[in-house]
């Protein structure tokens, strides 16, 4: 099965993944989340009749046409890149897989594309109530297309509802419900919309912030910031929590990815979680490096409390997930590659038997495979460190992420706690801050599209099917053709996309 | 109910779903050839953003219906996603690089600061108006007349062809020549639809010379599109095609395959044949009367032309993406689908499909009940 393969090709094939998926992720949240803030302003407009939010709901939308459009753009391609790039991935779960994704078209994307439309152009074309509700069911279609590719993702990391059939060597649906209702899928799906919705009030902030500190548009800007930060600050706290939770599942179903972000080479018991460290970039998993360059502080029994939900509670490491621990019963990736090996060999002696017609020769293999089929894309490994994610990537992304995520709400507040006080224009300091306050978040949302997927390195579905077996056939010359132009097209419709907005908010409502 | 179908009525069904979403996104490429229109019917700037502003309420409509058929397809026939999509590469990968470009093009066309002017997003909508639908129509042609692929025992795909895809259109054979007349067929179709939707959906009473040179394009496009049409159906009837022979699925290479499936579902030559008459009237119409409707004949009739297509290659045991290098690496309705548990589950979602096009019928009745005017191209929301 992984004959001719060509590691460069699978590495520019994650490269051009990555690129497409982070650049659509650019635009994405912001559709996610400022939908619902406009759909707020739309009501308030509606239910006050004063042109003042009439003027600030179409000045939002007009920002959130120019994201949309390029969101659908950078989209199209993400859907069938699983097709073009990663042709045995599809084979292989496309029975399952392929499910959400055309959930997502059926329900989602002509909800969100239907109602857009309306919003738009609808003002003197239908009512106002239901172009009221037009703009609602935008927030609401966007974030159903949101449900069902994260539930899809989620699948990917927890593999859940489903087994694999020797006869059509492919993974296939047994429970769909098992799989929508995942309680991963539910984690991501409340993790990427409240912290999106999150992303879209620093949007409405840094841009309202500018405003204040130029003095123009003050009104619209103080009425624009009272309701994104106050839906902000609910959603950051939210975001907190369902981020806890989501790292609880992580350490019940992907360990190995948990020791990656902290950087948790041996396993301990009261583990601590890292508050301040510089991972040491060339520690390998078997060798005896320190794990951290200097100086680093560790909060302990953290870890534990967020893994088990005990402080006391043990929490494996890389080397206890590699070279595995009896003491603590944990099967290493060098068991469980012995395992999927003699996986992979009864499959191939059940499918030769089967070719054979020696029916009985098939039933003692498909036993033997079904013993060990647990561990079936271990066997597809070729040395046990593989099983360990880039670590220093990993690492650095989550704790990008926790550290704004935990700085996010105290800035809400601050907003919110100035606005009351009616002192908001004066507080340059904070307004300065707010003006970047979306970059932060983005680069928060980005770290963790990071911490997901490279942390699920190296499996494209965890435990089952490395990324390896995954790829196309296709030469590592076709995807880097691809993977550039990808990059420029991607890079000069951001710039045009930057450019236009630039000059739209520069602009302001008035002329909107 | 649905419980009760077995594995095989269950594969034909969600073929004909597929079918159903391919055909309904043909007929709304009435975008992309608008798009393609553009330059030639629009000689100033107001008749231009009047053109861009009746599309552009209708360009994600069509756009998510592509993206469905791809969510469907991967959903109930995975092994023609892998396969197509991994293998014949670089086709996909061009026509999703002019989809790709034409969602953004309305948005920025006319906006200001949008770095490369108005032309290059315009160039985009006439790129994908042609190249982008001739891509799609050569990778449809394909379902005819075969690619270059083979199937491992794991059924992974390696594509024996180092064009990937394009030689569908590029490489000197007969073949090719089905392909691109394929894709040229869809190609003036569209715009026939294009310049059919634009009389339909514009106040035209505003750009009079505009819609003399629309209905004019409507006539012209039809009968370009005709000569390409009689090529494919005139193959069609003699063509040898790729048949299922027994049980075990063996596929081997049946002389007259489409005419004996054509005669083996008589509904099948109905449906073409009501198609092609609607199409027909419905440019004429538009064309030689003062009619505004024919959209919706030329529409139904190339939803009707689109389902014979994309049927007629699949049912009455026939390989829809045959191989020409491994015939056994074929894939058939039968092969290539999901498990039944998978085809039960979407077929339970498909009963949302109804309502969906209800509520989009009923938006879109509501949005259209006033036509486009020039007044329209000027509020700050426009395109």
């Amino acid at each position: 099965m992984i004959e001719n393969l060509d590691l460069g090709m699978v590495n520019w094939a994650r490269a051009q993944f990555a690129l497409t998926a982070m650049y659509h992720w650019i635009f994405v949240p912001l559709t996610l989340g400022i939908s619902w803030i406009i759909a707020f302003y739309h009501t308030i407009y509606v239910r006050t009749g004063s042109e003042e939010w009439k003027r600030l709901t179409k000045f939002w939308m007009k920002l959130f046409g120019i994201n949309f459009a390029i969101g659908v753009a950078t989209g199209i391609i993400m859907e069938f890149e699983f097709g073009t790039n990663w042709s045995n991935y599809s084979w292989m779960v496309g029975d399952i897989f392929g499910a959400p994704l055309a959930i997502e078209g059926i329900v989602a994307f002509f909800l969100e594309a239907t109602f857009f439309a309306v919003m738009f152009f609808g003002w003197n074309r239908v009512s106002k109530g239901f172009h009221l509700f037009s703009t609602w069911m935008v927030a609401v279609g966007s974030n159903l297309s949101a449900v069902w590719i994260l539930v899809a993702n989620a699948w990917m990391q927890y593999p859940v509802g489903q087994a694999f059939n020797p006869d059509t060597a492919r993974f296939e649906m047994q429970n769909f419900f098992e799989v929508a209702f995942s309680p991963y899928a539910v984690n991501k799906f409340t993790h990427a919309t409240s912290s999106s919705m999150m992303l879209g009030a620093f949007f409405v902030i840094s841009i309202s912030s500018w405003y204040l500190l130029r003095g123009r548009h003050v009104l619209m800007a103080k009425r624009s910031i009272v309701v994104a930060a106050s839906l902000g600050l609910i959603a950051s706290i939210f975001t907190i929590f369902n981020g806890d939770e989501s790292a609880y599942e992580i350490a019940q179903v992907q360990p190995m990815k948990l020791a990656a972000f902290e950087g948790l080479y041996e396993g301990q018991t009261n583990a601590g979680l890292v508050a301040f460290g510089i991972i040491n970039r060339d520690k390998k998993v078997y060798d005896t490096q320190p794990a951290f360059t200097g100086f680093n502080i560790h909060i302990p029994g953290v870890l534990s409390l967020m893994a088990n939900r005990s402080f006391g509670s043990f929490v494996p490491g890389m080397k206890d997930l590699v070279y595995g621990n009896a003491e603590h019963n944990i099967l290493g990736a060098v068991q469980r590659m012995e395992l999927g090996k003699k996986a992979v060999t009864s499959l191939d002696a059940y499918r030769q038997a089967k070719k054979a017609g020696d029916e009985a020769a098939a039933e003692v293999q498909l036993a033997a495979f079904n013993e060990n089929k647990a561990h079936l894309g271990y066997g597809y490994l070729n040395k046990p460190e593989e099983a360990v994610p880039p670590v220093a990537l990993s690492f650095n992304a989550f704790h990008v992420m926790i550290f704004l995520g935990t700085l996010f709400p105290l800035i809400f507040i601050g907003y919110l706690y100035f606005s009351y006080k009616r002192t908001l224009e004066q507080k340059k300091w904070l307004l300065g801050l707010g003006t970047v306050t979306y970059i932060l978040g983005m680069i928060a949302s980005q770290a963790g599209w990071i911490v997901a997927e490279v942390g699920r390195q190296p499996w494209s579905i965890q435990d089952l099917l490395p990324v390896t077996i995954a790829r196309t056939n296709l030469t590592a010359g076709t995807v880097q053709t691809t993977f550039f132009m990808f990059l420029v097209l991607f890079t000069l419709l951001l710039i045009a996309e930057i450019s236009i907005m630039v000059k739209q908010i520069n602009i302001g409502p008035e002329e909107n | 109910m649905i419980e009760r179908l077995d594995y095989a009525t269950l594969q034909h069904l969600w073929w004909l779903l597929c079918s159903v979403v391919g055909a309904l996104f043909l007929a709304m490429t009435f975008v992309q050839g608008g798009q393609s229109l553009l330059w030639q019917m629009a000689k100033n700037q107001t008749e231009k953003d009047l053109i861009i502003n009746s599309l552009g309420r209708k360009w994600e409509l069509t756009f998510t219906t592509l993206v469905l058929f791809g969510g469907a397809l991967f959903a109930s026939f995975p092994k023609f996603y892998s396969t197509s999509f991994g293998g014949a590469y670089w086709v996909w990968v061009l026509i999703l690089f002019t989809f790709i470009v034409q969602a953004v093009s309305y948005e920025f066309r006319r906006k200001p600061w949008n770095i490369f002017g108005s032309l290059v997003y315009e160039g985009f909508l006439f790129l994908n108006g042609v190249v982008g639908i001739l891509l799609i129509g050569a990778a449809v042609g394909t379902f005819y007349t075969g690619s270059n692929f083979q199937l491992n025992d794991s059924n992974f795909v390696t594509w024996t062809h180092p064009l990937r895809g394009l030689e569908a259109a590029l490489s000197p054979s007969i073949s090719s020549i089905f392909n691109i007349a394929m894709g040229l067929f869809l190609v003036f179709n569209a715009r026939t639809l294009g310049a059919m939707y634009l009389i339909n959906n514009l106040e035209l009473g505003e750009v009079p010379e505009m819609e003399t040179r629309l209905r004019s394009a409507c006539w012209q496009n039809l009968l370009l599109s005709l000569p390409f049409c009689l090529l494919i159906v005139g193959s069609l009837l003699f063509m040898r095609g790729y048949g299922i022979v027994d049980a075990k699925g063996t596929i081997e290479i049946v002389s007259f395959k489409y005419l004996r499936n054509l005669l083996a579902n008589p509904w099948l030559l109905g449906l073409l044949v009501v198609g092609l008459g609607l199409l027909i009237v419905g440019a004429w119409k538009t064309a030689k009367t003062s009619e505004t409707r024919g959209i919706w004949l030329g529409g139904i009739g190339t939803v009707l032309i689109g389902l014979t297509v994309l049927l007629l290659p699949a049912y009455n045991s026939t390989a829809f993406y045959p191989s020409r290098v491994d015939l056994q690496s074929s894939l058939t309705i039968y092969n290539a689908s999901s498990s039944p548990y998978t085809l039960k589950v979407m077929t339970y979602v498909a009963l949302a499909i109804p309502f969906v096009l209800a509520y989009i019928a009923y938006v879109w009745r509501l949005m259209n009940r006033e036509k486009i005017r020039i007044e329209d191209t000027g509020d700050k929301a426009a395109y």
